[in-house]
């Protein structure tokens, strides 16, 4: 680990930063960062070309096959970075086009707002151009008419650079009509969102970039049959777009080989972690690296803290324990411990933390984020809350664990009508699971009526 | 079809549908919120979750919402599996979190489907000890009342809203569980269709307003199927009654008319039965300008007969508002050839050539349902919203259909509501309306502002480019032509064309346009339609059954020809200019006018009878289509108030015509009128089965008028006598005063008072009385349709009018008006509440000319000031003037308005 990046605590303005020095970073073996500076500075278009840029799309639409592009996807097996690891590929074949379907869009989520979750704006704020660049391959694969970075709001950095990079592909020909002499047109604009958890969840998105409520749809039908508009559409995560060059590039097998012996999950993955540790920030690592190894790299916990739990990939991943640290974080294998790799970026737990208080943190959030439309993440997730916050109070009663069993239980895959509620549920079964003790402290009390004793709002 | 698998048991059902629905038709009780039969699934409220499993050797399974899942062949679920049980339980409670405990006080206790889904799921204890969240209401105008805090945020309300009926001031707000349903302002919701919304909320957040005053529970209203009798679209209605008086009117599920939704014309228009002015008993007048004296009904009939038979020629009046068998008997009362219609000359010219054209185009009427299932329709001077209200509906989606064409190539179900929306977006099946100012239709159409004759000669230039043989429009400018043909190839494209006009504008050329379209469709593609809108609840019927115009009835009496007149549920002076009817009744000696309003006509009258409204009394109606449809008694006036003597027109007119004969007025029942009514006319034949007769028994019993939980039968006429008479005796139907009497649904019917089923006490258990939900009534849907399509040969019509020239004169141009518009609705608060403020639509050009601007006011000789409203593609030459505003006035009478001047009008 060089000196010459600074800790990221000293700083006084937080910048995304990789904490990789370019000397460890080369094209084989970090497609998604090998090209960024140690200075943190955005690689603009002319340093981007320098460093192979847009040689993908060069490719590709010198190949003039887009059902190639797909199928180099599907066998590279690109699993969506956003959290859901479903194949990049597979969705793209998916995709409805020909005969007389309309040319539909392809959207970038770059909603990036699961908490602990940092990797997206890296990509966006210091290397735009691979964005595009992996949004045209993707347009032309889906051949979709048009492409919207659906970005976070607060990312006004992100903004800034996106536009500037759209501007400077548009006026070298990367972007607008007939891209590089190839007779294909596709244009991107990025569109800023208003802040809202659900807008990352990809049909909620496309409602919001439609001007609706940012309520999910259902599914079937899928974007790829009728997206934004109605037309075919798809959504992909940045980092996710983000790997489709170096795939087109280099191949499949290149791709797969990049994980070792790792995980049968190809690619890299740009780790990180946030918490109590010496030095939160991101790696990009093989696919299948190590939570134990991840954290080594962030230098430990911090002033000699015990590690307690942790969440694999943000708020809305199950807890794993330190006996999970050696486990590879892959989709599967983290599946296989009742949680999910989610978007890869670990948050670490001190022992002194309060799992209850941590809780009610998280499930304040997944509440407050619920776009209401379903029942049980409208109304359910809110009373998890009230049920935690006289948790915390020690105004528990008996009966309000098994409710918050109950609870999580009700806000299972499949019950809810998007992912969101599960993804609340996931942290809420495990904290129970592995740590009850500490939630049944906060019973206080023994089982009263309702309403005998009103709380006021606010308190509990 | 389709053999789906439910708790180990076979099915057949329609494969089309989704589970739930398949469930619930066939009888399955499985709760749910968020899905309505009329708008599909969304599946967000999670109350209908099941097991479903793989296949046979699948013991595990999953859940699913049943809205959500096809009812496709060899599907395997439980309904009663524990975990779906449980689940179910756990949505409800939730849903119960924030809802208050207020049934008690809570208007929609009773008829409330949350209570019902509530008791279903098992739900009786609270666990969430927390605060509950509340929240405020808003004052949304006469119709409805709102209360969010019983809101359980099921979206009903604006995807029935806006989605449904296009309206836009109605919205969701807000997220997590604070979402809230209003408008972003205080203030009135101005879709038509509003009323609907105290249907379609599961619970008490959208209730009825005109019943809070004088609020009853469902189980304590007495009911009767009826028909609405403010248009000519034949909603079938349950008015509910008590203490004499209509409490509120709820739907009343016809698969082909109305199905789960009516105007709110229909749905609050019912006030005039209430009012206190009612004539209550027969009424003498010896001069026009007297106090009336009230007489008993022996006295009043010998009177009247004594007098009617001194006179030389009695005229009798009928009504396009009274039922045909009132109709039939004034007609026997005074001879075939002295009865009139009532209808003014013209509208009555239109109403005949609509029944022809009804019958000699080729293209069958299509049933308000089947509307829906047209896939380009042309409007040719019509306002369907403002003249036939529901209908408005059928139309709309008829153009949102095209979505349910375009879901279907890509797999998407008709079910499937918020997806279709999704995918058809902004694309419609074609609608063009051809009519001179804004429609509520406008936003799923093409309009053309065209003033009556360019209508015509629009309609002329369109059957044309359809069929050569159809005679050519000459000096056809280029944008008309275009015009024409833009609607022409949507309509040949289309697999089923349907072409709507009506009597609206009074114009036979219009008419006789539609009906060149109509035939030169039929020619091309047997499967179109042809819809023709008139204006009341009998227009159709009276049009049927024929007689003199109201203008031969005037000149009559005006030309000394006749010296006594009886009038029928009628207001002259609505039809024609006071000065002509003042004329003609003060040439007759005697004028009998029978009404259940005090109408200006009423004020004329020498005797008065107190008729009965469609509330007091029976009989049968013809709307649009040619359907004859029964409506029912709901209550017995004279039981609560013994001093009534209101009874139907029918009878009074028997009375008087045994009088006439020097018989004793025996009891008739309405069989016994209906069947001679339908003897006496051919048109009329069918109408005898529009209903069964009053010796209808299912298993041996009556139906019943109460639901059976009816409280307070034996106290409710304490206040006059502390014994309890017997139940009035209804010898006209065959139900019967009382709770007592069959009200069940397992016996197929047709006439269906009260929607009850156990455990479903709200609008939903409508689920019950139909062949499949949301399909058609098990006993079959009631009325029986008169006008058929006829084979033989129908000359095209030459009647094209002269391209306009510039005239100098403005002409009035009536616009159909749902809140105004109708006689009997206008005189009901809330529609007076709702009725636009004076005003007239004039062009550019035309206020130039008077010398007035938007805003400033005009009047016609003494008529209220009224606001003037530029419009910048109003045709010239004609000043825009809503319906009811200006009685007697002709639809293109020459107007002299003026300007008001100085202070306020």
């Amino acid at each position: 680990m060089s000196q010459s990046i600074p800790s990221q605590r000293q700083s006084t303005q937080y910048r995304s930063r990789l904490l990789q020095p370019e000397t460890e970073r080369s094209a084989d073996t970090h497609p998604l960062t090998w090209r960024l500076r140690d200075d943190g500075e955005a690689v603009w278009l002319d340093e981007y070309l320098r460093k192979d840029g847009y040689q993908s799309v060069r490719k590709a639409l010198n190949e003039g096959d887009p059902q190639a592009v797909i199928a180099n996807m599907k066998e590279a097996n690109v699993r969506g970075r956003g959290g859901a690891g479903f194949s990049a590929g597979l969705k793209w074949s998916l995709t409805l086009q020909g005969g007389d379907m309309p040319r539909g869009y392809l959207i970038c989520n770059a909603d990036e707002m699961e908490p602990g979750t940092f990797k997206d704006r890296l990509l966006m704020e210091q290397q735009p151009h691979l964005l595009i660049e992996g949004m045209i391959l993707g347009a032309y694969a889906n051949n979709s008419f048009y492409g919207y970075i659906f970005l976070r709001g607060e990312y006004v950095e992100s903004a800034r650079v996106l536009n500037r990079a759209i501007d400077e592909a548009r006026e070298a020909g990367w972007l607008g009509p007939d891209i590089n002499g190839s007779g294909f047109d596709f244009d991107i604009a990025v569109h800023t969102g208003a802040g809202r958890y659900i807008c990352g969840e990809e049909t909620a998105l496309i409602n919001s970039l439609e001007g609706k409520r940012a309520n999910p749809r259902a599914k079937p039908p899928f974007p790829g049959q009728s997206g934004a508009w109605g037309k075919p559409s798809v959504v992909n995560n940045v980092e996710t777009l983000c790997n489709v060059p170096a795939v087109i590039l280099n191949g499949a097998d290149w791709y797969q080989g990049l994980s070792g012996d790792r995980t049968k999950d190809g690619g890299t993955k740009l780790y990180g972690v946030s918490g109590p540790v010496e030095k939160p920030g991101l790696w990009e690592l093989p696919m299948g690296t190590t939570g134990a190894e991840i954290l080594e790299r962030a230098g430990g916990m911090r002033d000699n803290r015990q590690l307690k739990a942790w969440l694999p990939g943000g708020a809305s991943t199950g807890f794993l324990l330190p006996e999970h640290l050696d486990l590879p974080l892959d989709f599967d294998t983290v599946g296989k411990e009742g949680s999910r790799l989610g978007t890869g970026l670990l948050t670490v737990v001190p022992q002194e933390m309060s799992m209850v208080a941590l809780m009610r943190n998280l499930e304040e959030f997944f509440a407050r984020e619920s776009c209401g439309w379903c029942t049980p993440c409208r109304d359910g997730l809110p009373w998890t809350v009230k049920l935690l916050q006289a948790l915390e109070h020690g105004q528990g009663e008996e009966g309000d664990i098994e409710l918050l069993d109950k609870l999580a239980a009700d806000c299972g895959p499949g019950l809810t009508f998007c992912a969101h509620a599960p993804g609340a549920a996931m942290p809420l079964e495990t904290a129970l699971r592995h740590f009850r003790h500490e939630f049944e402290q906060g019973v206080g009390k023994p089982r009263g009526e309702a309403h005998e004793d009103p709380i006021p709002v606010g308190q509990v | 079809m389709a053999i789906i698998h439910v708790d180990g048991q076979d099915y057949e059902v329609n494969g089309a549908q989704n589970l739930l629905q398949a469930c619930l038709s066939l009888g399955l009780d499985i709760p749910y919120f968020c899905w309505h039969p009329a708008m599909g699934s969304v599946g967000a409220c999670r109350q209908c979750a099941v097991r479903q499993y793989k296949d046979e050797d699948d013991d595990k399974g999953s859940l699913v919402m049943s809205c959500m899942a096809p009812a496709a062949d060899q599907t395997r679920i439980s309904i009663e599996d524990e975990e779906a049980k449980a689940f179910r339980a756990s949505v409800v409670e939730w849903l119960m979190i924030n809802h208050p405990h207020d049934c008690p006080v809570c208007e929609e206790g009773g008829h409330c489907h949350l209570q019902d889904m509530t008791v279903m799921t098992g739900h009786d204890r609270r666990r969430y000890r927390f605060r509950k969240r509340t929240r405020r209401n808003q004052e949304l105008g006469p119709f409805i009342a709102h209360e969010m805090n019983r809101c359980i945020t099921c979206y009903r309300c604006v995807r029935f809203y806006n989605d449904y009926a296009g309206g836009t001031d109605l919205g969701a707000f807000g997220a997590k569980d604070n979402v809230y349903f209003g408008r972003y302002a205080e203030g009135t919701l101005e879709s038509p269709f509003a009323g609907n919304l105290t249907e379609v909320c599961p619970t008490g957040v959208f209730t009825d307003k005109s019943h809070s005053e004088q609020y009853t529970r469902k189980w304590d209203l007495q009911f009767a199927p009826s028909v609405c009798h403010q248009c000519s679209m034949g909603c079938n209605i349950s008015p509910g009654e008590r203490y004499g008086s209509i409490r509120r009117i709820e739907n009343r599920y016809h698969g082909e008319v109305n199905g789960y939704f009516l105007c709110d014309r229909g749905r609050f228009g019912y006030g005039y039965v209430n009012r206190s002015d009612r004539p209550l008993l027969p009424e003498w007048r010896q001069q026009p300008d007297e106090e009336p004296t009230t007489l008993e009904v022996d006295t009043a009939l010998a009177r009247i007969t004594d007098t009617l038979r001194h006179s030389q020629r009695v005229i009798g009046i009928g009504s396009p508002r009274a039922s045909l068998e009132s109709n039939h008997q004034l007609r026997e009362l005074v001879g075939a050839d002295n009865f009139s219609t009532g209808i003014e000359a013209r509208e009555q010219a239109c109403l005949a050539l609509m029944d022809d054209l009804q019958r000699t185009t080729g293209l069958h009427t299509p049933t308000p349902r089947q509307i829906e299932n047209h896939d380009a329709i042309l409007v040719l001077g019509e306002d369907p919203v403002q003249s036939a209200g529901r209908l408005g509906l059928n139309m709309r989606q008829a153009a949102l259909s095209r979505r349910e064409a375009m879901g279907e190539k890509i797999g998407i179900p008709a079910w499937n509501a918020e997806a279709l929306k999704t995918l058809g977006q902004d694309v419609y099946h074609p609608l063009h309306i051809a009519w001179p100012t804004a429609t509520e239709l406008d936003d799923v159409a093409t309009r053309y502002p065209l003033a009556p004759e360019e209508i015509a000669r629009l309609g002329f230039a369109v059957a044309h480019i359809i069929d050569p043989a159809a005679p050519v429009v000459d000096n056809l400018d280029p944008a008309t032509r275009d015009t024409a043909q833009r609607i022409a190839d949507d309509l040949m494209a289309a697999e089923r064309p349907l072409v709507v006009s009506g009597g609206s504008l009074v114009s036979d050329s219009v008419l006789q346009a539609a009906g060149n379209i109509a035939q030169a469709l039929a020619r091309r593609a047997r499967q179109g339609g042809l819809v023709l809108i008139r204006r009341e609840a009998n227009s159709t019927g009276l049009s049927l059954m024929g007689g003199q115009t109201l203008d031969w009835a005037m000149d009559e009496l005006t030309e000394g020809r006749a010296d006594a007149v009886v009038v029928l549920e009628n207001d002259l002076y609505q039809r024609l200019p006071a000065q002509r009817v003042d004329q003609a009744l003060a040439r007759a000696d005697i004028r009998v006018v029978l009404d259940h309003q005090r109408t200006a006509t009423l004020a004329r009258a020498s005797f008065t009878l107190p008729a009965a409204s469609f509330a007091e009394g029976d009989g049968t109606l013809v709307n649009l289509e040619g359907r004859a449809q029964r409506f029912f008694q709901v209550y017995e006036p004279g039981y609560l108030r013994p001093e009534a003597r209101i009874h139907e027109s029918w009878r009074w007119l028997h009375a008087l015509a045994a009088g006439l004969r020097r018989e004793d007025a025996t009891d008739v029942n309405l069989d016994e009128i209906t069947a001679a009514c339908a003897e006496a006319h051919p048109a009329l034949t069918g109408m005898v089965e529009a209903a069964p007769g009053a010796g209808y028994r299912i298993e041996g019993l009556r139906l019943a008028r109460e639901p059976h939980r009816y409280s307070g039968r034996t106290a409710m006429r304490a206040n006059l006598s502390v014994s309890e008479p017997r139940p009035p005796q209804d010898e006209d139907t065959p139900f019967a005063f009382s709770m007592e009497g069959y009200s069940g649904f397992d016996h197929p019917r047709q006439q269906v008072a009260f929607a009850w089923a156990p455990g479903w006490n709200s609008p939903q258990a409508w689920n019950k009385f139909t062949d499949e939900v949301g399909g058609h009534l098990s006993g079959g849907d009631p009325g029986i349709r008169l006008i058929h399509r006829q084979p033989g040969h129908r000359d095209y019509s030459l009647r094209i009018p002269a391209a306009a020239t510039a005239e100098n004169t403005l002409r009035a141009l009536v616009l159909p008006s749902l809140f105004g518009g109708d006689e009997t609705s206008a005189r009901a608060e809330p529609i007076q509440q709702r009725m636009a403020t004076p005003v007239v639509i004039l062009c550019h050009i035309d206020a130039e000319a008077l010398d007035v601007h938007h805003g400033d006011t005009l009047v016609l000789g003494d008529s209220p000031a009224m606001t003037v409203h530029e419009q910048d593609d109003w045709p010239t030459g004609w000043a825009g003037l809503p319906a009811g505003l200006l009685p007697g006035l002709a639809q293109g009478e020459a107007l002299t308005l003026s300007k008001t001047t100085g202070g306020e009008p």
